[in-house]
């Protein structure tokens, strides 16, 4: 609670530095801010998690560990974005904006009441809208943040349909309540229909095929940095939420809902690694290879295996979204040296800035989930458990998955090593740019040793 | 500290360090530090208990709460293969021709890349070998991107797909061996042995074929083999010698550490199947080699061949008394005696190839006259090749096809054939390169300078001993193979 209070404050604050001339200080007081709402998720709840709000926020081991992952992406983030949002955008607001919207990411993952779902969805969902049209004078953005909003909100409006139907059933926004009422109930066409439409408006927002259209053309229009931002933070608390709603009300309705999620996986990992492969723009080709990942993150919501898939579930966003900042971070900095963000930007990287190329190779090796990489263990473990849980076909499929996604994430690492055509000019790297370049290859290295100093955390 | 984690580390403290190291000193460094392995190696060969126990065992906590150990020791059949790898990549290293593109990083990759194969080796926990096995698959991938051919590009990402395809199958098969462990499930290799053996015909099948895809593929057994042709070729000369000369005994290993011990039902059902598909890629291999115009591909045609041999050798089940001693000895030895061979070979190709610009056999011919040390180095790696008595291919080919004989006569007959059809290309080779008259791209070819002397002696000492007195590397693996053959 007090990393939500600790967040609020902030955001608040951030709004001010503007008008009360502390720009300047902002960047450093943002870090700070959040190294302390870090330290506040620190405590270890265990089997006694502390309720607020008569029971809408509970705070557990869950929620603890998905704030603290979700606060070290923001962090890494802040330091990735930080030059482009203060030279290219006014700061304070975006960044603002971005503190709000980890408010809501954090209540997504820390709710215990339907309401407080919506809710969390809504304030991460509405800051990411604006930001996500940031860039005014580029019509891309524009598109983006419009579609972005259009299919949003539908997908809200299926999510609400679904709590009401709920609600309908079992009197209560309680998620405990729901799950003793919908086990029982006698009307299970409507509790079933209630469930399909959360799944529907979850899937939409965590761009899980069929319902994922809208993510290539609004991570490939949003500013660089806010694709990052959606691909990482918004993605961890989408799925956060996704897997305590259902680990929590739905366990016992597993035999129902499962098959249609089964078909949803199958669909995405087909679609997302199938398109992935003709694109031409690596932020495209990573737009999809999110959607991918997306799928094999919806493997360990399939394969409900107790607090092993929330473990699975965290150590995997953690180490995707790592390796996906620094993936964003060399291609913010290749694309705005070259002006382009195609394949061929990358050509002879390798001879120019070895540093780069490799960062973009570890990231790349992670992707695609090949040891020793923190890639490779987030795979691993969500195999095991959906293989524990009889999934064994849907491993199969996402393993084939995964041998697609090797072909494009290895294009990158082809081009790196490719001589240019012409002569390329030398790239330079920022100070931030090359702390935040190596924490990050360094966390999905020592992650992927170390798997156990996050798998602890639940 | 054990042996055995001294022998990963060395190479992989080397590998790091090579980073470091002026590009003067690269060579020497790699070269030192392999060397230094190889002693480590050869001093915990020279001691090896007679027994078929793991030894030198490091057991640590590695990820707790999946039941993950950092375990390693070595066996009989781990320790030959440890040589030869420890004997084989300082001979690589020093296989390199200095030049400007061979920077530091090369020499680190194939240092890792030593690393992994003695971690492969050595691993006795299914999660860490397969780790390892992946491992070992980046250097060689990089080696072969950086510093490839012209089609490196494609034909090396079909190379990491391809093999990356039947490793995921494996770790599928693996963990479903390790959820039929008891208790809160582990991956130590005891554990994984006994579920496996308790396992019904229907999964035994089912596994058998998931681990044979990952070994097959990596051998590689007709018709997984696609790959392996061109990737041979396209990839740098040490690349290669990596590749054929110890990369492909991952996947022989991997049968035995991992296929026989666990599956016995599993091989009863489908072992006859894959026997046959070696023997059919033994003649296939051996008649698109009698055709092949480019030495290096004839040679890489040639692995395939000699390695279907080893493949059908290990896979077959005794009717009589479910033992198969004689073959999987056949297989160790197969196994070193290859891997001199066909990295004294490649070396060969790669000395021609840098004096004459070119790898086709019409274009070569009397290099005898002109190199007399060479000519000699390169009879001796063929007739070791042909496996002549006396060389190191007769003893391992003998016992293999000897163990093929008491499977199927005709099989064995058929088997057979690879000797023949191997002396038909190796020999008509040979004659075409080394006799006859020199041509316009021989005229200037000269022998052998002191540094590729000192990388081809080695080697040719290796061919003799082998082939004259198998028994010192025999009696390191019998009771090991006797153990994982009768179970525990």
């Amino acid at each position: 609670m007090v990393t939500l209070i600790i967040l609020s404050a902030l955001g608040i604050l951030t709004l001010f530095a503007q008008v009360l001339r502390f720009k300047k200080a902002l960047f450093p007081l943002i870090l700070v801010g959040l190294a302390t709402a870090l330290y506040f998720t620190l405590p270890q709840y265990n089997n006694n998690p502390s309720t607020w709000f008569s029971s809408m926020l509970g705070f557990d081991n869950y929620s603890a560990a998905f704030s603290r992952s979700i606060i070290v992406i923001a962090f890494l983030w802040f330091m990735m974005a930080r030059n482009y949002f203060l030279q290219e955008t006014s700061g304070t607001d975006h960044f603002a904006l971005i503190i709000f919207s980890m408010v809501g990411a954090i209540s997504m993952v820390s709710y215990s009441n339907l309401t407080m779902l919506f809710l969390g969805i809504e304030i991460l969902s509405l800051s990411v809208y604006v930001l996500a049209a940031s860039d005014k004078g580029n019509i891309l953005s524009n598109e983006a943040g419009f579609k972005y909003f259009l299919m949003g909100s539908f997908a809200t409006g299926f999510l609400l349909f679904g709590i009401a139907l709920i609600y309908g059933v079992s009197g209560s926004f309680d998620l405990h309540t729901i799950r003793t009422s919908v086990a029982t109930h006698q009307q299970p066409t409507m509790v079933l229909m209630g469930i399909l439409l959360l799944l529907v408006g979850l899937c939409f927002k965590a761009s899980l095929a069929p319902f994922h259209f809208w993510a290539p053309d609004v991570y490939d229009g949003a500013p660089t940095p806010v694709t990052a931002y959606m691909a990482t933070v918004v993605k961890t608390a989408a799925f956060g939420a996704f897997f305590r709603l259902f680990y929590t009300c739905f366990p016992d309705l597993i035999e129902q809902w499962s098959n249609v999620l089964w078909w949803i996986v199958a669909l995405t990992l087909f679609i997302a690694n199938i398109t992935a492969v003709r694109q031409t723009s690596v932020k495209r080709m990573l737009a999809y290879s999110s959607i991918a990942h997306a799928g094999y993150l919806a493997i360990a919501i399939v394969s409900m295996n107790g607090d092993a898939s929330a473990r699975s579930i965290l150590y995997y966003t953690l180490s995707y979204s790592i390796s996906t900042i620094a993936a964003f971070t060399v291609l913010y900095i290749v694309s705005r040296n070259s002006g382009r963000d195609d394949f061929g930007a990358f050509e002879g990287l390798a001879k120019t800035n070895p540093f780069l190329s490799f960062v973009m190779v570890v990231a790349m090796l992670s992707l695609a989930g090949i040891p020793p990489t923190a890639g490779f263990f987030g795979k691993y473990y969500i195999f095991q458990n959906a293989i524990t849980t009889h999934n064994t076909g849907l491993v199969i499929v996402a393993v084939l998955g995964a041998l697609v996604g090797v072909f494009y994430y290895f294009r990158v690492i082809i081009a790196v090593y490719f001589k240019p055509e012409q002569s390329n000019i030398p790239v330079t790297v920022g100070s931030l740019h090359q702390v935040v370049l190596f924490i990050t290859t360094l966390l999905t290295l020592l992650l992927g040793i170390f798997p156990d100093w996050v798998l602890q955390w639940i | 500290m054990e042996k055995t984690a001294i022998l990963i580390l060395i190479p992989f403290i080397a590998a790091l360090t090579q980073l470091f190291v002026p590009r003067k000193y690269g060579k020497r460094f790699a070269v030192g530090a392999s060397l230094l392995t190889f002693i480590v190696a050869l001093v915990t060969f020279c001691g090896f208990p007679s027994s078929g126990d793991y030894q030198y065992v490091t057991n640590v906590t590695w990820i707790q709460s999946l039941g993950i150990n950092f375990h390693v020791g070595m066996d009989g059949i781990s320790m030959l293969l440890v040589l030869l790898t420890t004997f084989l990549v300082p001979l690589i290293v020093l296989s390199v021709v200095q030049s400007e593109t061979r920077t530091p990083v090369f020499y680190s990759l194939i240092l890792f890349m030593e690393f992994a194969l003695i971690g492969v080796f050595t691993s006795l926990d299914g999660f860490l070998f397969y780790v390892f096995w992946e491992l070992a698959l980046i250097p060689i991938y990089f080696i072969c991107l950086l510093w490839g051919g012209e089609r490196r590009a494609s034909v090396t990402l079909k190379f990491f797909i391809y093999t990356l395809a039947g490793s995921l199958f494996m770790l599928v098969g693996l963990v479903f061996l390790y959820l039929h462990t008891p208790g809160s499930h582990t991956f130590d290799i005891d554990a994984l042995y006994k579920a496996g053996r308790a396992l019904d015909l229907r999964s035994q099948v089912y596994l058998f074929i998931f681990f044979f895809l990952a070994f097959g593929i990596k051998m590689p057994v007709f018709p997984l083999h696609t790959w392996q042709p061109d990737t041979y070729t396209e990839a740098p000369t040490q690349g290669t010698m990596l590749l054929s000369g110890i990369m492909l005994k991952m996947g022989i290993y991997g049968v035995i550490r991992w296929i026989l011990p666990v599956l016995p039902l599993g091989i009863a059902q489908c072992g006859s199947y894959v026997m046959w598909l070696a023997i059919i890629g033994v003649i296939y291999a051996s008649i698109i080699a009698i055709t092949r115009s480019d030495i290096k591909r004839l040679i890489a045609y040639s692995s395939i061949a000699h390695v279907g041999i080893i493949a059908a050798g290990i896979f077959f089940v005794s009717s009589e008394n479910g033992l198969n001693i004689n073959g999987v000895q056949g297989a160790m030895l197969q196994m070193l005696a290859h891997g001199v061979n066909v990295v004294g070979l490649f070396f060969i190709v790669d000395i021609i190839q840098r004096r004459t610009n070119t790898r086709k056999i019409a274009s070569l011919g009397g290099l005898r006259l002109k190199a007399p040390f060479f000519a000699t180095a390169f009879i001796i790696l063929t007739l070791g090749a042909v496996a002549l008595p006396l060389t190191d291919g007769f003893v391992g080919e003998f016992l293999l096809i000897n163990s093929i004989y008491m499977f199927n006569p005709i099989m064995a007959v058929l088997g057979g054939l690879t000797i023949i059809l191997g002396a038909v290309y190796m020999l008509r080779m040979y004659q075409r390169v080394v006799l006859g008259e020199p041509s316009v791209e021989t005229e200037n070819f000269f022998d052998l300078t002191l540094n590729e002397k000192a990388v081809l002696i080695p080697l040719l000492i290796m061919v003799i001993l082998i082939g004259v007195c198998p028994n010192i590397f025999l009696k390191v693996s019998e009771p090991a193979v006797r153990k994982l053959l009768t179970g525990f």
